[in-house]
């Protein structure tokens, strides 16, 4: 089971001493990049270097865990992060380790297309003299029959072996000399095919993922029921554009509408009370010159349109508040969505009043669809779903911070520059409030009110053009790695010799070429329907006569 | 109902158990009693151990057969001899006992199924019911093919340790689907997942014996004590290496599609196909182990034990991803209900 001897590998790994000057250098340096053994290397060392990407938290997978390890660990956080440990996948050293794995391959394969493609236009070796060293070895012998002509059954059985191996996918070659004829075939040429398909595939994986991923993009954003999206830059809560991708003012245009967010709670199942069982936004999608199309989004349904694909990615609570001056003025109205639901929908949510009052107000509190009083006197909330909600809320006053043009986000309070008016710590109790309840201000400032609640979907609107081609390469991986493991390469001899009295022998042998466990059945196979052909039966003891734990049972 | 269900879908899983129990008994007694029929057969004709040694193919004339004469090759090495004539009733017990209790957890995992209205393979405890029975399943299935009997200790043992743990550690009442989980996406990755550990299991197995094989071997070329008779009625280290191998490829494979089904359920469901989260990094940390070794045997100077120790570590990591990265390290795929 060695390699073939023509094994591409066998004729680099011949590494001579490296003749001086820069030249030489360079070629031995390449040999070695290409070899073998620095593939196998490489390979290695890519695995363990993704062992700490498992670890440590990742700034693209988990960015919140990143911030909690920094508050975790603040003397070692900012040592890993100069380690790029942060970052693993993106880092210089495993980028380092991938290219260099990319470059041997590039290094392996031309060689070895070269190779293969001579391989597959060459003829098919001559046939050994001794084929009784071959894997499978057969023979048979036919005595001189009187009334046979045996000049003319050597062709024959000759031409018979030819054809039965030609019919079984050999290219086959005819050899003699004074005493024998012999046919000599090979096939699996589709093994080494597989192969390259396999590794050229891997570089296209690595290309359609680099290059998708700079002419991307993928943004996020929050959208209440009854609210429209518009597909425009402007309109995102945040967004990544990929590192060649076009600015915003091409994104297609198109809009959605979410007319409802539907979620289903597990309610009977006692071990699985509130477990959610079903998210489905019902969004009515439009873009310019076609009607406006009703469809809906779920968690592993995305929608296609305009080149994107929209997903569902979470959702949660809107409650939709109105803040009144001591006139009854609104200063404020409309859905917040309380964003970072828990198991329960416990979520948190800030409402901003910049104008209408006599300041500025921040609100900052939590949500609880079904709201329980804890014996410490805490809420939280026990069921998902909108049972018995409350909002309560701590009122900030003083400057919000977002006059000077600096954006802010609108899910968090910067708290720098304002009071606390009520809860703990003042003497005022924080605000709670049920739905379609009014509760006052504290100092007089006004009121507020709890309108209703409304839920939001959390959309990813992502754009990849490259992921097909993604696909197409993981299919071709997929494929040769399929070829290239199990289509046997081998060779087979059929030899016919002419004994000296006069009668005939025949020989059967194979050479396996990689792993190949069922070379001597498939020997013993030709030799019997080559027989059989010439009319004999072979008495074959069994095809499984060479490999001693290969069982068939009866 | 589903209570009920899920009741005797246990009671079916504690009777396999027992069974496994009891085939991994008849298994070890059966190693046993190799040990002692080397020793027979060692002292009975002495130079048929030796004669393993020269075991390679040699060819003789034994017969004619109408009018073409048949060579047939010997094949007949002590391994064989001793192996036929171990089809011992142990073995036979053991095989028996495993098929009834594969039986059993067939139907405690259906039973499961039923129970949850839904395939059972959505939980830790149900990834371990599932495994373990495509373990078996493996196991049994490549027997048809390749005589691995003498592996039946190590896959019994192995799954009646990861019931035990699963059972004791992430048994869970039946629960829905979280709409994540709720795609068909999730029979074909996780089944295919699971037939592939089967496959890396007994690659591992097979590349353990021939460690063994290949120490004693070295062992026996220098004259020293072997140790381990039992050893002497396996296949040489180089079969074991070609099984290994051929099991490994398989599972190799089956890891491929997994890995892509996976991205492509990801793409879905996450709105990405990619994103290193922890299993996937772990996804692909056994991949490239799994491509390591099978670099490995095509490279000069890795063939052999080398290999095998990637195989080994391959597996390992395998176990390591699924019952620490499941259930310790935070991520997307957090679904082991614990
Ligand atoms: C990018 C990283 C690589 C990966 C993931 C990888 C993976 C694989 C896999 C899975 C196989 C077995 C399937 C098959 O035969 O087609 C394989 C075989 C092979 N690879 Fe790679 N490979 C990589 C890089 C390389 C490089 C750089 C070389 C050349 C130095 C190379 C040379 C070979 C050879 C010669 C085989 C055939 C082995 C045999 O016939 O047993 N590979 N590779």
């Amino acid at each position: 089971m060695s390699r073939p001897s023509d094994h591409y590998e066998s004729s680099a790994q011949t590494i001579t001493e490296p003749q001086l000057g820069l030249k030489g250098w360079l070629r031995w340096f390449w040999r070695q990049l290409t070899s073998m053994r620095t593939a196998l290397f490489l390979l290695l060392l890519l695995a363990v270097a993704a062992v700490p990407g498992s670890i440590v938290p990742q700034r693209g997978a988990d960015p919140n865990g990143v911030v909690q390890y920094f508050n975790d660990h603040p003397s070692l956080a900012p040592v890993l992060d100069k380690l790029q440990l942060f970052d693993v996948f993106s880092s210089v050293w495993f980028s380092a380790i991938y290219l260099l794995l990319f470059i041997s391959l590039i290094g392996c394969i031309i060689p070895r297309t070269k190779h293969h493609l001579d391989a597959v236009r060459a003829k098919p070796p001559r046939t050994p003299a001794r084929l009784s060293r071959m894997v499978g070895y057969r023979t048979y012998t036919l005595p001189a029959a009187p009334e046979a002509e045996p000049s003319g059954a050597r062709p024959a059985a000759i031409e018979h072996a030819r054809t039965l191996l030609r019919s079984s996918g050999y290219r086959v070659a005819l050899f003699q000399d004074a005493r024998s004829q012999s046919v000599s075939g090979e096939r699996g040429y589709l093994r080494e095919t597989g192969n390259l398909v396999f590794h050229t595939a891997l570089l296209g994986i690595l290309l359609a993922v680099g290059l998708g991923g700079g002419f991307g993009y993928s943004g996020q954003k929050i959208v209440v029921e009854g609210q429209t999206f518009v597909n425009a830059l402007v309109n995102y809560d945040s967004f990544n554009p990929g590192r060649f991708a076009t600015r915003g003012d091409q994104l297609s245009p198109y809009s959605l509408t979410l007319d409802s967010l539907k979620v289903a709670y597990e309610t009977k199942n006692t071990n699985a009370i509130g477990q959610p069982l079903d998210y489905t936004a019902n969004v009515t999608a439009r873009k310019p010159g076609t009607a406006a199309t009703n469809t809906r989004i779920k968690v592993n349904e995305p929608l296609d349109i305009g080149g994107t694909n929209v997903y569902l990615l979470g959702n949660g609570y809107a409650p939709v508040v109105t803040v009144r001056d001591p006139s009854g003025q609104v200063a404020f109205t409309g859905a917040v969505p309380f964003v970072q639901p828990d198991v329960n929908n416990t979520s948190i949510g800030v409402i901003k009043v910049p104008d209408g009052l006599r300041q500025q107000l921040g609100l900052q509190g939590f949500f609880y669809p079904t709201k329980h009083q804890l014996p410490t006197g805490a809420y939280t909330s026990i069921f998902p779903g909108l049972r018995d909600p409350m909002l309560s809320l701590i009122v900030y006053g003083g400057d919000l911070g977002i006059d000077n043009g600096v954006p802010k986000s609108v899910y968090t309070l910067d708290t720098d520059h304002l009071t606390q008016l009520d809860g703990m710590g003042t003497d005022q109790p924080a605000l709670q409030l049920a739905p379609g309840k009014t509760v006052e201000l504290p100092n007089g400032l006004g009121t507020i009110t709890l309108d209703g609640v409304k839920r939001y979907a959390s959309l990813s609107i992502n754009h990849d053009p490259a992921q097909g081609w993604v696909l197409v390469f993981a299919l071709c991986v997929l494929g040769g790695l399929l070829t290239s493991l199990f289509v046997p390469r081998r060779r087979m001899w059929v030899k016919v010799i002419d004994e000296a009295d006069g009668g005939l022998r025949f020989e059967y042998a194979g050479l396996a070429r990689g792993d190949d466990p069922g070379l001597d059945a498939a020997v013993a196979t030709l030799a019997q329907r080559h027989l059989a052909a010439l009319g004999f039966a072979t008495g074959d003891p069994g095809v499984d006569a060479g490999s001693s734990t290969s069982r068939r049972k009866a | 109902m589903t209570e009920t269900l899920s009741q005797i879908s246990v009671y079916f899983l504690f009777a396999a158990m027992a069974l496994y129990a009891a085939a991994f008994v008849a298994f070890a007694l059966d190693i046993a009693n190799r040990a002692g029929r080397v020793s027979a057969a060692a002292s009975a004709a002495p130079s048929a151990v030796a004669r393993r040694a020269e075991a390679s193919e040699s060819t003789a004339s034994v017969g004619a057969v109408g009018g073409t004469t048949t060579l047939t090759r010997i094949t007949e090495r002590v391994e064989d001899r001793v192996q036929q004539a171990a089809a011992s009733r142990s073995l036979r017990w053991g095989m028996g006992l495993t098929i009834a209790g594969f039986v059993l957890q067939v139907v405690a995992d259906v039973l499961r199924g039923v129970a949850a209205g839904r395939v059972p393979w959505a939980n830790m405890y149900e990834f371990s019911l599932t495994g373990t029975v495509l373990i078996i399943a493996v196991f049994l299935g490549v027997n048809v093919r390749l005589d691995l009997r003498f592996l039946g200790s190590f896959v019994t043992g192995l799954v009646l340790i990861l019931l035990g743990i699963s059972v004791v550690r992430y048994y869970v009442a039946v629960a829905p689907l979280p709409p994540a989980l709720q795609s068909y996406w999730l029979v074909i990755h996780v089944l295919v997942a699971t037939l592939a550990t089967g496959f890396f299991a007994l690659g591992f197995a097979l590349s353990a014996a021939q460690l063994l094989q290949a120490r004693r071997e070295n062992r026996a070329a220098h004259g020293e004590p072997t140790g381990l008779r039992f050893l002497l009625t396996l296949p040489t280290a180089a079969r074991l290496e070609n099984l290994a191998y051929r099991v490994n490829i398989v599972g190799f494979i089956l890891w491929t599609f997994t890995l892509m089904a996976g991205s492509i359920w990801a793409e879905k469901a996450w709105g990405r196909y990619w994103g290193w989260d922890t299993k996937e990094v772990w996804t692909f940390i056994i991949w490239v182990l799994y491509a390591g070794y099978i670099h490995a045997r095509a490279t000069r100077g890795w063939r052999g034990s080398r290999s095998a120790w990637l195989a080994i570590i391959g597996f390992g990591a395998v176990l390591f991803n699924f019952g620490i990265v499941n259930v310790f390290f935070h991520g997307l795929h957090s679904y082991s209900g614990l």
